[in-house]
């Protein structure tokens, strides 16, 4: 014990000799000199030790959310929640951790990103990692056989960050699905209604939804010539081709993936096209095409769904993108993506799409996999990309300068003189009941200034000041932060005083 | 493989066998034979066949919420929030897990209800057990000396479910903290405050606060003669007296835990009492306790908090009980806990508190706990008991949500009745051709044509919350 406390004296010397040298700018030579002592003494001390006793951060790839950071996020699930409920939808939360069998086998080769509980003696428990293998196995378990939910909860994903810098492990995901047996596409259509009406209300820029079908992807394949087994590789191919040039994508499928030339021409025929229903039309002409029965169920439902998105009036933001191969198994029928668009650089030019920030799509059997029957119960959703929202939001505020208030108080009870903090407590009480949001100093005598800087700080717009004449008179004196002026209102008339001044109508404080 | 498939068929008939023996209503003794002979077969499978290949639960002591308790959750929330907000509150939020290092050391005996995360490589985590270490934790790292901030979120514990039948695992904790060094009493008054308006608006009958402090508890225990090391037994005990009789607890201190009976009584003499300002006055002028450095310091704080809870008007709510012992170590000052009250079966009786709804108290050392320098932020704060609250909202609420999808009229109707929709916007061909929409109201069934372009302000209209004229 003496020894350690010694070297840890030793350490604390060095230290000091270092911090002293490099004040004095002492020649780098000497430094390092000093410094390699110091870490040589400090190893001495342990593995443990040097190491900061006190841990003070978030997991990595996680993060706290500051008041502002809040007050944004609430902002943009106000907007996402009340699309939501517009068209119906229930909620439904399910827990954080689900049975680690529940989420075996549904991931695929991203079931290595899971997270998983300790085996305490207990129950085998993995984090979620999506909130559609929850909902499915809800499904199951209560035997439902349709139903219009959204949720909106963080999933849990051990990124390896050497491949995804600067994703979270922890992030939120808002879902709305329609599970159900139900008349064609009308379903899928409200879905790309919804997804449309909430990007445009967030406000965040113009965006375009691209629309695909598994089928359509499956038959062209194979009319193609790609065999099945490098179906799933040749679409993640496929997927880069809004990200790099089609050249670059033909390489990697002849060079990497072994398809011919002719193959990767034929495909290329193909997913570099995209449009509007007048694409789908033609591709019901073409020849080959047409003569697959997969791709020809594909293009049909997708000629009815262009028909509801006019209905629904946003068929100009959608676009049928044969090269929208995304991720997941899962999906059984069309696919869709929504990316912010970036305005070109000269004019006459397509708008340059900078990454997704929705997605969904069909997917009919993963229900049956959850049910001891194998009862199928169909589904379509979508996914918002909340995490980019945020911080897309969080961007243009900040560009913007706009303050953001992290808390909703209409008024500070202050006093200009001592020993009133008796009345600013009646006062606060008094408005407190009355729904009015209100705040006073946790100080007997604050100084009156110190109570309008604080205002300043947090964005109060009133302030109800007591003074000892004002009392005896039954007024209190009401001020407003940003123009300083001051009016005596009765006591009797201040709540609807300050009610009349903070209705998000009026704003004339 | 081929030997696998025929020892499932094997299984399936016998299965069948049983099923038809039990159908046919065989002897025990035969039913059992044909079970026995069953269940080998299963067991040839091996160990992981006859389980159920289709796991369709939750993990023990969780639960879905279905959109009925959704919308009850929905409404408590919101109650809850617009008070924390009408104080003035921010929002945090915080990850579900933390660091295992941050959590270890703060629980005592409980962190052995902490769920770990499987070691895969990377940072040993745990998922949170509370919301107030994360919230040291945050103001430590932040560097923030104060804040007045609110927090909703679920926190996890591995409860023994043989300890505690019906506890949840995973349950939500609203928290409301006000940290800073401010002039004493005034935060800890307008805690007790917002605790008393949110259960007010809440609406689930009476309740009372009881409010204690812990230097007065130390205080009382050290005059009566209890041994420092006895402290947190012996406050176990005392903090029983809510559910269990004084004997039953004076028993439990001298025979189970080794108090002589006349120190039992002097304690006796003390946690009986509960009462208003007028008590703390009382025991202000108690020779032994205010000769009590500690005790002093409480109950001075004690007094200076009844003035400020006059002030706020809620006083009649407040009972200071010298019986309130709760829990944890970490409380430095001023402890509180809300009980719903029963209504006695005999009038002149005192209610009956039927349990905990809220609770909370003061501090100060947490925060020094995460600092490098030790910096203390003294705290205050309290937690909403929303799972106890949601269930007795829930037993409250009659109405049941039916949802059909029919397309015939009457279905649809009798869907807006169950659903409690308001208005019905029927198109029909005649109709479409003339331009018009019928609106019907449900409630009246009077129906009225309403041209097209007018449908919008006309449901508006009817549906605003000022005239409910639906």
């Amino acid at each position: 014990m003496a020894e350690r406390a010694t070297l840890e004296e030793l350490v604390r010397l060095q230290g000091e000799r270092v911090r002293g040298l490099k004040q004095q700018k002492a020649s780098a030579e000497q430094i390092e000199e000093e410094v390699a002592k110091l870490l040589k003494l400090k190893a001495q001390l342990g593995p443990d030790e040097g190491k900061q006793k006190f841990v003070l951060k978030t997991p990595k790839g996680t993060r706290d959310y500051s008041p502002r950071q809040m007050a944004i996020r609430e902002k943009v699930f106000d907007v996402i929640i009340s699309c939501f409920k517009r068209h119906g939808a229930e909620v439904i939360d399910t827990p954080v951790f689900e049975l680690k069998e529940t989420l075996t086998g549904k991931y695929g080769e991203d079931s290595k990103l899971i997270y998983d509980l300790k085996d305490q003696g207990g129950e085998l428990l993995s984090l979620r990692y999506d909130l559609t293998v929850p909902f499915a196995r809800y499904l199951a378990m209560n035997k439902l056989t349709n139903i219009k939910r959204y949720h909106i909860a963080k999933v849990y994903r051990r990124d390896n960050p050497a491949m995804t810098r600067g994703r979270y492990r922890e992030f939120y995901q808002c879902d709305f699905d329609i599970a159900g047996q139900f008349d064609p596409m009308i379903p899928d259509a409200e879905c790309l209604k919804i997804m449309c009406e909430i990007l445009s209300s967030l406000q965040i820029g113009d965006f375009l939804v691209k629309v695909n079908d598994r089928r359509i992807l499956d038959g062209m394949f194979a009319i193609c010539g790609v065999p099945d087994s490098k179906f799933r590789t040749i679409c993640s191919s496929v997927d880069k081709l809004d990200k790099v040039s089609w050249e670059e994508v033909k390489n990697e499928m002849v060079g990497e993936k072994g398809l011919t030339p002719e193959v990767a021409d034929h495909i290329g025929d193909y997913v570099q096209q995209h449009g509007g229903v007048s694409l789908v039309e033609q591709l019901l002409q073409d020849p080959k095409l047409s003569q697959n029965k997969q791709a020809l169920e594909g293009l049909e439902d997708l000629k009815l769904l262009f028909e509801y998105l006019t209905l629904f009036g946003i068929a100009d933001k959608i676009s049928f993108d044969l090269s929208l191969a995304r991720g997941l198994d899962y999906y059984t029928g069309v696919i869709y993506e929504a990316v912010l668009l970036q305005t070109p650089v000269r004019p006459g030019e397509e708008p340059l799409g900078v990454g997704s920030v929705a997605a969904g799509g069909r997917y009919d059997g993963l229900v049956g996999m959850f049910d001891p029957k194998g009862r199928k119960v169909p589904c379509v959703g979508l996914s918002i990309g909340v995490e980019r929202i945020f911080s897309i939001v969080e961007q243009r505020l900040e560009a913007l300068e706009e303050k953001v208030r992290t808390t909703e108080t209409q008024v500070l009870v202050a006093s200009a003189q001592k020993r009133l903090l008796e009345e600013r407590l009646k006062l606060v009480s008094e408005l407190w009941d009355a729904g009015i949001k209100a705040e006073l100093l946790y100080k007997k005598n604050p100084k009156l200034l110190n109570q309008l800087q604080y205002c300043e700080e947090a964005g109060i717009p009133l302030v109800a000041i007591i003074g000892e004449q004002e009392l005896k008179d039954g007024v209190i004196k009401l001020r407003s932060v940003a123009s300083r002026e001051e009016v005596d209102v009765r006591r009797e008339d201040l709540v609807e005083e300050i009610k009349r001044r903070t209705s998000p109508a009026l704003c004339i404080c």
